[in-house]
């Protein structure tokens, strides 16, 4: 029996405004708040809306077979809520269906988890929390920012309480093996691993409507033939998509909602069922473990981190930036704890990537790397006024050990006194 | 393949870009086995290279005959030009040029510079021009720039070989707009005649299409490229606690040197580590330390006058930032050799240049607050120094003469198969 498991993914970083040198400890605004509301309205009016009214208008025509996932960034959610907060009205009507999972994200869809592992647990926990309180729903499969993984991401995720993750099938990963199974950790067993098939996956994204492609016009019948076609023993299809495809990538005249609405049919009529990722680990077996030394994302050809790590420029603004994580987990400044979360956003560091910068706003990499660096100075200012660099990091350490024990002591102490009184 | 060019400029007497670019075209087309190229320069000097072409002086050109000994011939110009050819020409002068004066050899005068008579000068050498068409023997004119098209078209005329035009730069680029209608009616003439444009860049391109009206499938880019630095090593980088920040060129409207000053203020004002240096002389120049005075920041800006040859390079390597505002540049060398000596880049989107660089920081000429910004980043965030002067030197490293010859070859073919 074959499943297939879609999962959309929805980000959009705030954008940044023009930030000169000169208003480096003068200005702490950092946002164009004009072109993100801007950008928003645009997916939301050309994507997110007619694609979330048509994926609700399958499940119901498929009596509830069809099912998919999503994976929203925090500060999606974020602009959502403030710019077009009936989508998020429209995604509670799908999470009211049954037949939709939301994943949990590191909040700023940020590249945490290659930096600081405690900032990185921390996003995650906080994207959790958020899912709840909009979807009254706890997420239980993880999925990292840019899909980055590697065996200690994988260990690091099981610790904090996951038991499944999605990761890109890229060859690195996979050698010889099909993306089509289920897999799980070298050392956790129990943490079962989903590996995108970027082929199909792409074809939807980048090549529906490009007539210059051999396969061109794709259909629904031809697309779930190719499923169907596939070993007998294959059993879990993962088809992820970025969701503003629909309507804006792949504009809506070029057919793309026809196109999703008509895969449920096309689905039933060759026996192939929809599962969510969670379902995929509860009802699939496990074929075999995966081992990833090395780490792997989506997006490039390569596979690897070089789009956001690769060159001088981004390596310089990121190691700036992570440098001070003790000190602002430390603060206790809102709008300052607010900006740390908003700046960290993969894209930035994308746009300073001299080969893979699409949809950037900047003109080259430079002028994308001089203006975060200077926002970031004057970040950085902020957080040294607060504590000032001259305290080494292991000293802070020290105190943010002390601090929390300090916390977990006291709170031992209230519920003994507590159950004291009591008695 | 003959090419018979005529220049105005060659190392190492050189005036502007004019003779690097001339220099070293013909250097990168020599690489081409079957190219023979045959250079007129108003006035050699006689320490120029000649093992890739061979250069003619047009002041040891006869346009008048004039009866003399072999023995004279030899003692004036012997050093330089061949007796043979000397007589050669002699023999193929077919018309009166009586009117203009020349010495006992029949030759003409030239200084070879921008004198004041330069329009004389130019028509001067279109009767040399007349003569080399009747005495040499080629398959294509190629005419440098606008002080040459006059003797390029007259010697299409005579031959019947078609001619290519090089805009180097024209006069809407050295005017900002303000076109002087003689040297305007020269150059379209010129662009008139020819059978085939080359430009130096796309925005040169556009003024040859927009403002002479030629047709655009007649004018094609070739993008300058630049030399490879001999003894590169031998330019060292001086250590300093300070940033250096640099202009280097003509102090003149074209070349925006108080945007230069104006951004230098701007980053003064947040920092004061950083000193500026503007090289060059030009009309400008008072006003510019005017200015300097006037912004009251002439403890940290200085000027060296004109500088040249090795100095130049040492300035060039000394620089942490090499900064070119000009408000419209039709190719625009010199930030590419600061590149070769690692020295990041600040050019204008009014450059040429900027069309075929992605490691040089570009901004609008006007736009001093991104050009400061820029500035500041450099001498601050050291991964954009660092990025800059590897990835800069490694892309300028791979435009060469020889790929920017071949594509002139092609328009050779192209044009003579026509």
């Amino acid at each position: 029996m074959k499943n297939i498991c879609f999962y959309f993914q929805l980000h959009l970083p705030y954008a940044l405004k023009r930030y000169r040198f000169f208003e480096i400890g003068n200005d702490h605004y950092y946002y164009d708040d004009f072109q993100t509301e801007e950008t928003i309205r645009l997916l939301v009016e050309k994507s997110y809306l007619p694609a979330n009214k048509t994926i609700l208008d399958i499940i119901h025509h498929s009596n509830k077979t069809f099912k998919c996932a999503f994976s929203i960034s925090g500060c999606t959610l974020e602009q959502l809520e403030q710019y077009a907060p009936e989508v998020i009205d429209s995604f509670r009507e799908l999470a009211a269906t049954g037949c939709v999972e939301f994943l949990v994200e590191p909040y700023a869809h940020s590249l945490a988890s290659v930096f600081n592992e405690l900032e990185f647990e921390r996003q995650v926990q906080l994207h959790a929390k958020k899912i709840e309180d909009l979807f009254g729903y706890r997420p239980t499969t993880l999925r990292n920012a840019e899909l980055i993984y590697s065996d200690e991401i994988g260990e690091k995720a099981y610790q904090m309480g996951y038991q499944s993750i999605v990761v890109e099938g890229g060859r690195d990963i996979l050698g010889w093996k099909s993306a089509h199974y289920l897999y799980h950790h070298p050392h956790k067993k129990n943490l079962k691993i989903l590996m995108r098939d970027y082929k199909l996956s792409d074809d939807i994204t980048f090549r529906f409507s490009d007539k210059s492609w051999t396969d061109y016009p794709l259909t629904a019948d031809k697309y779930i033939q190719w499923i169907a076609n596939a070993p007998a023993e294959e059993e879990l299809i993962n088809i992820w998509l970025g969701y503003e495809t629909f309507g804006l990538k792949q504009d809506a005249s070029s057919g793309i909602l026809d196109f999703l609405k008509a895969i449920p049919y096309q689905a039933i009529v060759h026996g192939i069922e929809f599962i969510t990722p969670t379902e995929a680990t509860q009802k699939l077996e496990s074929k075999d473990s995966l081992s990833a030394p090395y780490t792997s994302a989506w997006g490039s050809e390569e596979k690897d981190l070089s789009s956001w790590t690769g060159n001088d420029l981004q390596q310089e603004a990121l190691q700036k930036l992570y440098a001070v994580t003790e000190r602002v987990h430390l603060c206790k400044h809102k709008t300052l704890k607010r900006d740390w979360l908003m700046i960290q956003s993969s894209d930035y560091f994308r746009y300073m990537s001299h080969r893979n910068a699409y949809n950037s706003p900047y003109d080259s990499a430079y002028d994308a790397f001089v203006n975060y660096m200077n926002i970031l100075s004057d970040f950085l200012l902020r957080v040294d006024a607060e504590y000032p660099s001259s305290i080494e990091n292991e000293e802070l350490n020290a105190l943010l050990k002390t601090i929390t024990e300090q916390e977990k002591e006291i709170s031992n102490l209230t519920k003994q006194l507590y159950t004291k009184n009591k008695k | 393949m003959k090419a018979l060019m005529f220049g105005w400029e060659f190392p190492p007497q050189i005036l502007g870009g004019l003779g690097t670019a001339s220099y070293g075209l013909t250097k990168g087309m020599a690489q081409q086995t079957d190219m023979e190229i045959t250079f007129v320069l108003p006035k050699p000097n006689g320490d120029e290279d000649q093992s890739f072409l061979r250069l003619v002086g047009a002041n040891h050109v006869p346009v008048v005959y004039k009866e003399t000994s072999n023995e004279y011939i030899e003692q004036i110009i012997g050093k330089l030009t061949r007796l043979d050819d000397y007589l050669h020409y002699r023999n193929n002068i077919r018309y009166d040029f009586s009117r203009i004066s020349t010495n006992e050899l029949g030759c003409i005068y030239f200084s070879g510079r921008y004198p004041d008579n330069l329009v004389e000068e130019i028509s001067n050498y279109e009767a040399v021009a007349s003569v080399l068409a009747h005495s040499l023997d080629f398959d294509i004119i190629h005419s440098h720039d606008w002080l040459t098209y006059p003797a390029g078209k007259f010697a299409k005329q005579i031959s019947g070989k078609p001619l290519v035009v090089h805009v180097h730069a024209t006069d809407f680029d050295r005017s900002r707009g303000n076109v002087n209608p003689t040297v305007y009616a020269i150059e379209k003439a010129g662009m008139d005649a020819a059978d085939h444009i080359i430009t130096v860049s796309n925005l040169t391109r556009q003024t040859v299409i927009d403002k002479y009206h030629q047709p655009p499938h007649k004018v094609t880019t070739v993008h300058n490229a630049v030399e490879p630095l001999e003894h590169a090593e031998t330019v060292i980088k001086a250590q300093r606690s300070e940033k250096l920040v640099t202009f280097l060129g003509r102090i003149t409207m074209q070349k925006g040197p108080e945007y230069f000053v104006e951004a230098a203020h701007r980053v003064l004002e947040k920092t004061n580590n950083v000193r500026f240096v503007m090289a060059g002389s030009g009309d400008m120049m008072h006003a510019m330390i005017d200015l300097v005075a006037k912004r009251n920041i002439a403890d940290r800006f200085h000027f060296t006058g004109f500088l040249k040859g090795k100095q130049v390079h040492q300035l060039l390597a000394d620089s942490d930032v090499y900064i070119m505002p000009s408000v419209s540049e039709p190719f625009g060398i010199s930030p590419l050799e600061a590149m070769q000596v690692g020295t990041p880049s600040i050019i204008s989107k009014q450059s040429g240049c900027a069309e075929i660089l992605a490691h040089a920081i570009k901004t609008d000429y006007w736009d001093i607050d991104a050009m400061a910004d820029a500035i500041y980043a450099i001498v601050h965030y050291p991964a954009m120094y660092k990025s800059l002067r590897n990835e800069g030197k490694a892309e300028v490293d791979s435009i060469t003469w020889e790929k920017a010859g071949l594509k002139v070859r092609k328009i050779y073919d192209m044009v003579l198969h026509q």
